[in-house]
């Protein structure tokens, strides 16, 4: 083993560590806001890795896409759902995160046994290094052309759609622009629908 | 540095994100594994593409893709649950009951 790859080795090694552990947390902490932060370091290090896999362009997307918009984001929704509450507990929750452990540690055991025992096609051509921006553009506007204008207009009925689910009934005709005194906005009232098991009562 | 490793964080990873999924109570946390299992499913799809198709790389193409509807899909649920918050009042996955019964 040559210096290049212990160092791709040993940082491939304090990346996984880093974006693991914070997964974990992310899942585990019982604070929201810390989850969301450490959601952050989990996307820092996933474009550490992007890094180490010769892909600089989307290590950058990476970065400006999750860290610089989802993140920033689920901490807005956090800001504007705080509601600090005790869930209230429920029966055999124990159970269902014992069940939910296994699971998902059976689904790692086959995962991994069918990744080890895998003959992989390894290809040794060389990567494409810094040159794979030109050769994503081209991707996007030949073979992969359809796609790429599809993204382009979900991206607009998703920010369109966005816009209409989360926002607010304003009746504009009661706000009193000359006097200016009331600057809170008046809602139009939606009607609080019961939570919990109410509904179940009232179906039975 | 072998394929086998990077697709051995992938996979915990994903499985992480499924357990998040399933155990939390709170809405923004599902939402939040949810990013982690496309975050999994990415390195994966860097991984195909940097030691099984290094010429050619699309699965470059098809992370960048993955990338844009996570962001589609993160602003469409974070709306979804803040109306759903303004109507119920509350962020548990438990009492969202609408669609079951």
């Amino acid at each position: 083993m040559n210096l290049a790859e212990g160092v791709q080795l040993v940082s491939f090694i304090i990346l996984t560590v880093m974006m693991l552990g914070a997964a974990l947390a992310v899942v585990l902490t019982p604070n929201i806001v810390y989850s969301a932060f450490l959601l952050g370091a989990v996307f820092s290090a996933m474009a550490g890795l992007y890094l180490l896999l010769n892909a600089s362009f989307v290590a950058a997307a990476q970065i400006l896409v999750y860290v610089g918009a989802i993140n920033v984001l689920i901490l807005f929704a956090i800001m504007l759902v705080n509601k600090r509450e005790d869930f209230a507990p429920v029966k055999y929750a124990w159970t269902r995160k014992i069940v939910t452990a296994g699971v998902c540690g059976g689904l790692f055991l086959l995962l991994g046994t069918t990744i080890i025992t895998t003959p992989w096609g390894i290809n040794n051509t060389a990567a494409a290094g810094d040159e794979a921006i030109y050769i994503l553009g081209e991707h996007f506007f030949t073979d992969f052309l359809l796609p790429f204008e599809l993204v382009s207009v979900l991206l607009l009925m998703a920010l369109i759609g966005a816009i209409v689910l989360a926002r607010r009934d304003i009746i504009p005709d009661l706000i009193d622009v000359a006097t200016g005194e009331d600057l809170k906005l008046p809602e139009r009232p939606r009607e609080l629908i019961p939570a919990g098991s109410v509904d179940a009562d009232e179906v039975t | 540095m072998q394929l086998q490793y990077f697709l051995l964080a992938a996979a915990a990873l994903f499985c992480i994100g499924v357990y998040g999924l399933v155990t939390s109570r709170n809405a923004v946390r599902v939402l939040m594994s949810i990013e982690l299992m496309l975050n999994g499913v990415n390195l994966n799809l860097m991984a195909f593409s940097n030691y099984l198709d290094p010429a050619v790389i699309r699965g470059q193409v098809f992370t960048v893709f993955v990338i844009s509807i996570a962001a589609a899909e993160a602003a469409v649920g974070l709306a979804i649950l803040l109306s759903i918050y303004r109507n119920r009042n509350t962020v548990d996955m438990e009492q969202f009951n609408l669609l079951k019964w």
